[in-house]
This record gives C-alpha cells, structure tokens and sequence, in this order.
C-alpha cells in the first residue's frame, strides 16, 4: 500500500474497500463482473499485478470463489467482490470456506433484489442471506460498512478476522455506500492492526491440520511449506479425513459453534450514537443509519430523547447490546432497505416487550430520508403516551 | 541382514509405498475390480519415476468415485465441490505456480456440471494436468446417464435408453483450446503411465481421458457381469493412433476408442507464465520507476 501521508482523498465506496483489501496485506483477487461491485474488480486488476499478486477474471461467480479458496489454500490472503445473483451463485463454496476453515473475504455490494431485481439501485435485503445462504450450519462473521471511512476499516478488521478464526468473512455494503463518494484520510500502512493467519511451527510427522481447539483457532499450514494434509468438504476428523462418526462430526461443529461463541467480544463492533438516556432507540445499518443520524440530531435538537443503536457487525448478532437496549427503551425503530430482517431479530430478543419493536421497511430503492424515519418516530412515540 | 528384512526393505521401494497415505485413509471404498485403482497405482509410479515432491504437488478432485482419489495420495489433496475442481486449481496453481497441479475428475464432474470451468481452464491453457476418467455413468450415485453415456444405454434416469448424444472428451478438449489431449483405457495400463506422464511434462492444459468400467453400476444395468468384459471390450474396441493421423478422425464401425496422444502444442503460450511476464513484471517495473521519481 503506498503512504498516504495524512492526504485527504476523494473516494468512493467501493474504491476504499479495495484500498482497504490492499492494505490488509490481498495479494490475489478472482471475480466476476456485477454492478455495483464491478470496481472493486477493476482496480484490483490494475492494483494487484503493480505488488506482484494476481487477478484473475473467471468465468462466472462460483469460479470465482472457488478460485478464491484455491489461492487461500497456497497462503494468499485472498478474496472477491459480488452482488446478489452472484452472492447467490456462491453460496455452495462459502459452506466449503467454512467446512473446510479457508480463510477469505466476500464483498457483497448489495443491489435490488430478488433475481435480476434492480442492479444499479440499492437495498438491505441480503442480510438474512449472508448468515444462512448456505446449506447447514457453518461459521461466518458479517460486517456493514456506512461510510466510505468504515468501508475501508471494516474491509481491513475482516480480513484480520478471516486470517484469525479461518473463516470465510463477509463485507455487507449496500450499493449507496458502494457508490457515494466522500473525502476520507486513509492511514499509512504501518500504523493499521493487520493480523496474518498462524503458521504451524510442529514437525511435520506429528501435524494435525484440524485440531479441535477451545477457541475453535487453529494453525494453518499452506501448500507447498513444509506440511501436507488433506482438504475436503465432507465432515473430517482431525486429521482431515473424512468421517461419518457421531462423535468426530460432534467435535467439528463444536469448533465451528466455539469459533463464534469463544471470540465473541472480537465479533462485536457496535456505534451508540446518543444512547445514554435515550428512550427510543433507532437501530440502523448501512446508509439508513446516515439518515438515522440526522433523524436523531434534528430530534434531540427538539427534546426528544432519541438515541441510535449501530451494529457495525451484524453477524454474530449483537444480542447483549440490542437485549440492553431493549430494557432501556420504550420504542425501537427498525428502519431498513429491506422486509424486516433486522426487525425479526430484534423481535425475536424483545420477548416480554411486546408492541415496542416497530419497522420502516422500503422496498423500492429509494434512500430512506431522515425525514421518513422522524416522521415514523413520531407515530411510534405517540402510542407511548397512550400505552404504559 | 535377514531375508525378512531384506523384503520389507524391498517393499518400501514400491512407488505405491512412498506415495500413498498410510494413516487411517486406506482401504479404499472402490469396488473391486474398478478401473480408479488401476489408475491410482499407474500415477504412484508415474510419480515416482518424475521424482516429484509430495510437498510441491497438489492433487485436486471433484466429487464422485474419482473424487475420492486425492485422500489415498501421500501430497497436498485437495477434494472440492461437483464440478469445480478446476476453479480450485485455477486458484492454486495462479497463486503458487512452482506447484505442480494434477487435477482427476470423473466424465459427470468434469463435463456435465464441470463443462463451463472444463472449457475456460482449456481456452486459458493454464498448466494443469486433468486426468478424466471416463466410465460414462454416475457411479457413485447409482447410474444415472452422464454427458458421455453411449446413446441407448440404459441409466436409472433413462431406463428406456439414453437419448441423448454423449460429448467426445478429447474432441471438446482440443476445440476447446487444450495443448496437450491423449485418450487411453484402464486395459492399457502402460499406456496410461505413458500418457500420464507425457500430460505432466507438458507445459499447458493438459487432458488425459482415461476410459475406466463400473460394472457395479453401468454394466449391471446394461447386461455386462463383472469387470473383465468391460476390460476385453477396451481392449476389442480401441485402435492406436499414428502419428500424423487426424484426431479427429471417424472410427470403423468395430471400434469406439481412438487411443495415444492426440495432440501435443508446445508453442501455445500458458497462462501463468504469460501472467506473470506480461502483466506482473512491467506493473512492478512501473511501480519501481515511479517511486524512484518520487524520492
């Protein structure tokens, strides 16, 4: 990554994500074009060849994440960039990332949906997808960007989480961020946290590729170093030998439940914006949360007491912030770009709250306005004068 | 020393002892009589006379019978997703070109589900070397037709007979863009370390269709009792190319296989070779100039 010497950048979203790759130490990239992701492809195409590493262009999505998990397996931090038809077609090889603990990063620049839906407009609505695309239970740890700054921090913050829990990590943005341009500062390579996966240090007669660990973490040997091991989607014992042994496929899916449990407080990243004394909480991601912002200034600067509850990363769900939020508040509002994804969980947590959890769901691609959301707080505060 | 020992020294010179897994993998799950042991056995010697590594190769399969080739072999094994072996190895082979990269797919794997990746791996001329063992049907699953099912044949999802025409491994590979394409049968086993051999060596995508038999499934369904006439009809039905001959040449009607080396290209440029000094090499020149001027 080149010093950026404190100079202040125009960017757009998904250019600071491909900075953001760069400066986690990517060295290979293979993908496939899809707006709105197609510039994070472009300038890898470009970035990567200038530090030695590769790009490659493949034929379809599945390609290349499978491409992704190849040059993983050799030792390259590697990822790819996509939207929801790609994302969907991806699916299959994000179970093997997990089944098979390959380290690599998805991005998802989430477009209008489902199917073809709308390329060039925005939407929340891959969330759910993100956690359970896949077939089976699996690890995988899902982040949410909203501003061209967090694009290119949260981008660097999963790799390190990829490299450390060998997971396949996901980069949730939604198209207005993928898109909208904003001035950032990126900081110099040397000052930023970049974690690189652990390396066996064992002889290689006595090397155990997946050893069931407390944390779920263990070393990862690349091909071509000193170690060799088999890798398989199948469920595997700890050698990586295939297994259909109660107790063997027990073992491995408690990994897999420990990688998120045991790392949990790693996997939790969420903003409270005027939340001390809030007596209604907006929980917003992605560009709804830009808007949300305003909402609460503008409502506080009216005396309302009007709090916002970010997650940054949404999977794992943040459930000790929400479940503390919940006993504080006498109203949540749910804006987002989508049916109610993020309200369901909420939901599912307020289980004594009945009526205190409400949505703003839009699902035409239109921005949600700080407006829309005051507007809906106000409906929303209204009944508490009523209710008690 | 002692005629015991002496013996066991002996045997640990078996190329199959230096390259397969001792730990746990084996016994293998084929059945017996199956054309994938012949072909195991053919690439431990194969192996061992190029006098690989086992760190520097990385052995990569699709799902199915031949999927489960990798977990038997002493090297980095690598067993993906049903068709997909090859994007793996795109992977693999792009980020660490020093490893050598032999991919063993069967004919469902490789053409049906696999056949987009099959035909971009081939226009690349990536150097991979991809082993197709063909035993025209899903075996693994219990005989369903494949995209290589002889049409006529009976298949559990075509029980009045296939009606569908089966691709030409070799033909797709070579229109396709592969430099290097060579057919054999499990019969043939010298022909297959031959073949096997010659597919390594060469730089760029390299195809070696092996014809193999499942007569627990294909030749139940269709008549045949056992191996050994599956073998005889390999043996009965193929006739050897001579140099020079077309390729792709229409067989006599008493022969179905056109076996040996179909065609070797060694001027077609490979991928990772022309990646790394078209692209790579004067982007980092570039780099290097420029941050010079800026100094």
């Amino acid at each position: 990554m080149h010093k950026q010497n404190g100079k202040p950048r125009l960017l757009s979203g998904n250019e600071a994500i491909a900075e953001g790759a760069l400066a986690a130490g990517a060295n290979f990239f293979a993908g496939y074009p899809i707006t709105p992701s197609t510039e994070i492809a472009e300038c890898m195409s470009v970035e990567l060849p200038k530090r030695g590493g590769a790009f490659i262009q493949m034929e379809d999505e599945i390609a290349g994440l499978g491409a992704v998990i190849g040059a993983s397996l050799t030792g390259a931090k590697a990822f790819t960039a996509t939207s929801g038809p790609g994302f969907s077609l991806m699916q299959e090889h994000v179970g093997y990332a997990a089944m098979a603990e390959v380290p690599c990063v998805i991005i998802n620049v989430m477009r209008g949906g489902p199917s073809t839906g709308l390329p060039t407009k925005s939407s929340q609505a891959d969330i759910m997808q993100a956690k359970y695309g896949s077939h089976g239970d699996y690890p995988t740890v899902v982040l949410m960007p909203n501003s061209v700054q967090e694009a290119f921090e949260l981008t660097v913050r999963a790799f390190n989480i990829a490299e450390k829990l060998r997971v396949p990590v996901i980069v949730l943005a939604d198209e207005i961020v993928g898109h909208m341009r904003e001035k950032v500062v990126l900081p110099d390579p040397e000052s930023l946290e970049v974690i690189d996966r652990a390396e066996p240090t064992i002889p290689p007669e006595w090397f155990v590729p997946y050893p069931n660990t407390a944390t779920g973490i263990s070393a990862m040997a690349a091909f071509g170093g000193p170690y060799r091991y088999h890798v398989t989607g199948l469920a595997h014992d700890t050698y990586g030998f295939p297994t259909s042994r109660p107790e063997e496929v027990d073992a491995l899916m408690t990994k897999f439940k420990n990688k998120e449990i045991k790392n949990i407080k790693e996997l939790t990243a969420v903003e409270q914006y005027a939340m001390k004394d809030a007596e209604i909480c907006i929980l917003a991601v992605g560009s709804v949360s830009r808007a949300a912002r305003r909402a609460v200034k503008i409502l506080r600067a009216n005396n309302m007491k009007v709090g916002m509850l970010r997650p940054r990363i949404i999977w794992p769900f943040p459930k000790i912030a929400v479940e503390e939020m919940l006993d504080q508040v006498n109203r949540v509002l749910v804006p987002e770009m989508n049916v109610g994804q993020i309200r369901k969980e909420v939901e599912r947590l307020a289980t004594s709250s009945s009526g205190k959890v409400h949505g703003l769901n839009v699902l035409n691609s239109v921005m949600i306005s700080a407006e829309q959301i005051m507007e809906r707080v106000l409906q929303i505060s209204i009944s508490t004068l009523t209710q008690k | 020393m002692n005629r015991a020992a002496g013996l066991q020294s002996e045997q640990q010179q078996l190329p199959a002892h230096k390259w397969l897994r001792t730990q746990k993998s084996l016994p293998h799950l084929w059945c017996p009589g199956c054309g994938l042991g012949t072909t195991l056995n053919a690439m431990t010697r194969v192996l061992d006379k190029l006098a690989y590594q086992r760190n520097e190769l990385v052995l990569v399969s699709g799902i199915g019978c031949t999927g489960r080739m990798p977990v038997y072999m002493d090297c980095n094994t690598l067993h993906t997703t049903h068709g997909r072996a090859l994007t793996f190895a795109t992977g693999v082979k792009l980020a660490k070109p020093k490893l050598k990269v032999l991919v063993v797919v069967g004919d469902g794997d490789a053409l049906a589900i696999g056949g987009n990746h099959f035909i971009h791996a081939a226009r690349r001329n990536i150097d991979l070397t991809v082993v197709v063992i063909n035993n025209f049907i899903y075996g693994m699953t219990g005989g369903q037709n494949s995209p290589t099912t002889p049409q006529g044949k009976i298949a559990t999802t075509a029980r009045a007979g296939n009606m569908e025409q089966p691709f030409d491994v070799c033909h797709l590979s070579m229109a396709a863009g592969a430099s290097f394409v060579a057919r054999t049968t499990v019969f043939h086993i010298q022909q297959v370390e031959k073949l096997m051999r010659e597919a390594m060596l060469h730089t760029g995508f390299s195809v070696l269709e092996v014809i193999s038999n499942c007569h627990t499934n294909y030749g139940r369904l269709n008549g045949v009792r056992g191996p050994l006439p599956m073998l005889h009809y390999m043996k009965d039905q193929s006739v050897r190319i001579k140099p020079g001959e077309n390729p792709f040449q229409e067989l006599p009607e008493d022969k179905s296989y056109l076996i040996g080396q179909l065609k070797q290209d060694t001027e077609k440029p490979e991928f990772c070779q022309r990646y790394f000094s078209e692209v790579v090499a004067p982007a980092m020149a570039a780099e290097k100039k420029r941050g010079h001027e800026e100094d």
